[in-house]
């Protein structure tokens, strides 16, 4: 499967996604740089985390008018799979490829730490790999990830499955104490109402291999491959 | 006019014996942008004038060193075509004055230090130290140093994955942040901080030159007098995107083959620079200072020299290369400006709108700078701080146990490395706090990895100076073989207070004899490091603290272990003597409030012997747990391994050998120690090991149950500690 992973200036998981992408599960990766008119062809995009821009403004906010966010878009309307990891997640928020918005971690501090996913909705490309209900340990790392959205939008997002991840503890409820940022509803992913475009706070490429604790990240890009193979 | 240019020259705090040596090198008054030069290159911070003769002592070479002292930071081999790049440095004063961005730019410049070299940054360590938990200034300083740190080292993408924190009254006025890097460089492409080649282009790099930060070498390199608010201003401003920026822009440079030498402008910006890179290649340069970027309007060419403006770099490049450059720099919409060349002709030329302003031997600057033999002397004080105190009354046990876990050393530094990404990278395989060094693994050279940790003791090198640096040296090393590490390299951070004072430069002058005769011992070469004097507020000298960064090799980064119990069930054992002493330890200084006594000095044949037991027993998968005794003794490591362990495993131990003198052996402090827990299986083949090498090895009891029970002194509910452990910390 061909892998495009977007470079903003500031990005810094882009590498931690290729290695697990390309090393990990011998997928074809390519970089492209923000400032590059059009995508490549490609099966998946991919918006790594970081700090793109400085997170000067807001965090998103100006990756949003990088030239290559317009091939993003219309990859993305044209029904092509595009995940958003963190820093990507509060890019497509910006761009408005996903519904709510991303507010400062109720702490006021960046949080880096592992939590506990229950995965809400298993019949999506990101997630057939897992069973719904399953409980991920994936790490977060941000300052601005508490996710918001309007009661209305929130209804219709809970309707039509977009919610992807909520925060739990260890044994799957989910509890004030185990969202790390004060997320509404504990939403700690979501994704878009044709179910092509993903958005997720925790980093699943920091846990997909077993020398770093955790392999559960791994279940979700294998979805997307396995998803590919299928179209 | 002249006694106005002398007025500046001492005002910048240059002496007079120095302004007379100016006078007579140049035959000639300095011009006012020529004094800011000699200011700036020989004041302490820059030129090590005070310390550079007992520095040589260290030893700084050995099979892996590729690179030692002397260069931006030093390269060790660690085969395959892999070197590992690291250096340690202090951003002390910054950070007393505003510790938001002192601390942040501190983190900016040694990432710097380590792109410079043509590494990428893999990790971070902070060591920082701050005043009692109680005074008034402490929460504030500890908040903005960690948050400083998260700021710039989250942004870059670079993980923190370690250090220290420790609180002491010593550093009520004064704390201390010592930042550690570590990058990772292919062995044939190192690159240096040279322009070796005359006719090559010299070219400004980064974020524009603004005021800010002028004179802040200068301000590094003078105590503070009660008001040191007001030197705010010297403190620059950190921009970690653009930082990020400038790592990608130089690599990418490097990787293209079009630098030919490059180096960071940190203390005395384009000053140091500049200079430095001539010295290095033996040549000189002339620059048009008119052509460098800024931000302000109206600088003089001294602002100019002197600016500390963040996220800026030198580079030299052949003719042919300056499109090429600036076309990489465009793309990271950096600035880049060619504002000169290299010239044979050893003298520094620098122009400012047609007019000569600087025209200086390069070598008057650097390799002549003066060097000081400061008068030392031994403290007055010296057997009175060797004299321990009247015993205090007798305690129960329990109760002095019970107190030493209210210390804040004992306390989870949790809330502090979560406010950093210390998992970006993808590398971190040993987090922060769980074991006894941070493990990183070598994406590049699977299944190896390195190791890293900092350590340092001021209250034991006040003690005794040349016994305090062996010893520091010695526990990273042991570190490291907790994790199952073998040692590479170390760099160092000599934090003191007013070498002026001669007792404080007998502190120095012992601390690295110690420092230099624990390298020798323990193999592990000096590749550098920095001097920080002048630590000290309202006249008092902080504790000696010499800091040591140290590098490990790890074979197998599947192998390691963390500190914590791990299976219950499992043996604990004691590695290394049973005898330990309450000179200057934490016992002591919690029970009397005084530092007092002498500490042991480790033995080196002994140390090593520990070390290699643990690094075999480890690669061979014997043990599941180590953790090595260092401050608080034996109790208190074992505490650790409790509220370490997944899922808060306790512990039933016969500690009855301590019974002859329980404080002393329960609370005790002594080097070349370690608690490492294995299957019961395993046992014979450990004491088997022990013996072969001569390590006393006492097995202690099983893990397991609700209590930490070390019969016949303590019975705990692991409850009691977990909750000691997770107490909040001042200012978080």
């Amino acid at each position: 499967m061909r892998f495009a992973i977007i470079v903003f200036p500031g990005s810094n998981c882009d590498r931690d996604c290729a290695h697990v992408l390309g090393e990990v599960l011998g997928q074809d990766v390519r970089f492209v740089f923000h400032k590059e008119p059009v995508l490549p062809p490609t099966d998946c995009v991919v918006l790594p985390g970081g700090f793109s821009y400085g997170d000067y403004l807001r965090a998103g906010a100006i990756a949003r008018f990088s030239p290559i966010l317009a091939d993003v878009v219309r990859f993305a309307e044209a029904g092509g799979l595009v995940l958003g990891i963190c820093n990507g997640f509060q890019v497509l928020l910006e761009a408005g490829l996903l519904p709510g918005a991303m507010l400062p971690n109720e702490s006021g501090r960046f949080v880096c730490r592992e939590v506990f996913l229950r995965v809400e909705n298993a019949d999506t490309a990101l997630t057939r790999g897992c069973k719904a209900g399953q409980v991920l340990r994936i790490p977060v790392a941000h300052a601005e990830g508490r996710y918001h959205a309007p009661p209305e939008t929130l209804d219709e997002m809970r309707r039509a499955g977009q919610v992807l991840f909520r925060y739990v503890d260890g044994r799957g409820r989910a509890r004030d104490s185990a969202n790390p940022n004060g997320a509404v509803d504990h939403i700690a992913g979501v994704m878009n109402r044709q179910g092509n475009c993903f958005g997720m706070m925790p980093h699943p490429e920091r846990a997909s291999e077993r020398v770093l604790g955790s392999e559960d990240g791994r279940l979700l890009f294998e979805s997307l491959i396995r998803t590919s193979r299928r179209g | 006019m002249a006694k106005q240019t002398k007025d500046l020259a001492l005002a910048q705090g240059l002496t007079e014996e120095e302004w007379d040596r100016i006078t007579a090198s140049l035959r000639r008054e300095p011009t006012e942008a020529e004094v800011a030069v000699f200011a700036a290159m020989w004041n302490e911070h820059v030129s090590y004038k005070s310390s550079r003769t007992y520095l040589r002592q260290l030893p700084t070479r050995g099979p892996r060193v590729l690179v030692g002292p002397g260069e931006n930071a030093g390269v060790v081999d660690l085969g395959g075509g892999l070197a590992a790049c690291f250096k340690m440095e202090s951003h002390n004063h910054p950070s007393t004055i505003e510790p938001f961005q002192g601390a942040a730019t501190g983190i900016g410049g040694i990432l710097r230090d380590i792109f410079t070299m043509g590494a990428r940054p893999i990790a971070n360590l902070d060591s920082l130290r701050f005043g009692s938990p109680t005074h008034a200034r402490t929460p504030y300083l500890v908040s903005g140093v960690v948050s400083g740190i998260a700021h710039y080292g989250n942004c870059m993408g670079v993980p923190t994955v370690g250090g220290e924190l420790v609180f002491d009254p010593t550093y009520d006025q004064n704390c201390l942040v010592n930042v550690f890097t570590l990058g990772v460089v292919r062995a044939d492409r190192i690159f240096y901080g040279r322009a070796s080649v005359p006719g090559s282009v010299v070219v400004y790099v980064g974020s524009a030159t603004g005021r800010d930060g002028i004179h802040g070498a200068s301000m590094a390199s003078a105590a503070f007098d009660e008001d040191a608010s007001r030197k705010r201003p010297t403190v620059q401003v950190g921009d970690p995107f653009a930082e990020k920026c400038l790592l990608e822009a130089c690599l990418e440079m490097m990787d293209r083959g079009l630098i030919l030498g490059i180096q960071d402008m940190g203390a005395a910006g384009l000053t140091c620079s500049t200079f430095e890179m001539a010295a290095r290649g033996g040549t000189g340069m002339r620059v048009d200072l008119s052509r460098v970027p800024l931000r302000a309007a109206g600088m003089t060419p001294a602002e100019v020299l002197l600016s500390e403006s963040q996220e800026r770099m030198l580079l030299v490049t052949s003719p042919g290369g300056v499109q090429a450059v600036l076309g990489v720099l465009a793309a990271w919409d950096l600035c880049g400006e060619a504002i000169g060349e290299v010239t044979d002709t050893g003298r520094m030329e620098m122009t400012f709108e047609g007019e000569t302003v600087v025209d200086l031997p390069v070598a008057l600057l650097t390799d002549e700078a003066p060097v000081h033999e400061r008068p030392w002397a031994v403290p007055a004080d010296l057997e009175e701080r060797w004299t321990l105190p009247a015993p205090p009354p007798r305690r129960e046990v329990w109760e002095s146990f019970l107190d030493l876990l209210d210390d804040p050393s004992f306390r989870s530094a949790a809330p502090v490395f979560e406010q950093y990404d210390h998992m970006v990278q993808v590398g971190t395989v040993v987090h922060p706090g769980e074991a006894d060094a941070a493990v990183l693994r070598l994406l590049d050279a699977p299944p190896r990895g390195l190791a890293v940790v900092s350590d340092g003791n001021g209250a034991m090198t006040w003690l005794d100076p040349a016994t305090g640096a062996f010893n520091i040296v010695a526990e990273a090393v042991l570190n490291l073989a907790c994790v199952g590490a073998r040692p590479l390299g170390l760099t160092d951070c000599l934090n003191f207070g007013n070498p002026e004072r001669p007792d404080v430069m007998w502190e120095f002058r012992e601390a690295v004899r110690g420092l230099a005769e624990a390298c020798t011992a323990f193999g592990t070469p000096v590749t550098g490091g920095n001097v920080s004097f002048y630590n000290e507020t309202a006249g008092r000298s902080i504790f000696p603290t010499p800091v040591v960064g140290v590098v490990g090799l790890v074979e197998d980064v599947g192998k390691v272990v963390r500190a914590g119990f791990a299976r219950a069930g499992d043996v604990v054992v004691l590695l290394g003597p049973t005898d330990a002493r309450l000179d200057g330890s934490l016992y002591l200084r919690r029970r009397t409030g005084e530092v007092r006594g002498r500490p042991l000095r480790a033995d080196p044949d002994l140390h090593r012997a520990v070390c290699d037991l643990l690094v075999s027993s480890i690669e061979s998968g014997l043990l599941h747990s180590a953790h090595d005794l260092s401050e608080g003794g034996l109790l208190f490591a074992l505490a650790e391994c409790v509220v370490l362990s997944p899922g808060g495993l306790g512990a039933g131990l016969d500690l009855s050998f301590a019974a002859e003198d329980p404080e002393a052996l329960l609370f005790g402090e002594a080097p070349s120690r370690a608690v490492v827990t294995l299957s019961p299986d395993d046992l014979p083949t450990l004491e088997a090991a022990s013996r072969e090498r001569g390590v006393p090895f006492l097995p202690l009891g099983l893990v397991g149950g609700p209590m930490l029970r070390a019969d016949p002194f303590v019975s705990v509910p692991v409850e009691t500690l977990v909750a000691r452990h997770r107490a909040p910390l001042p200012g978080l």
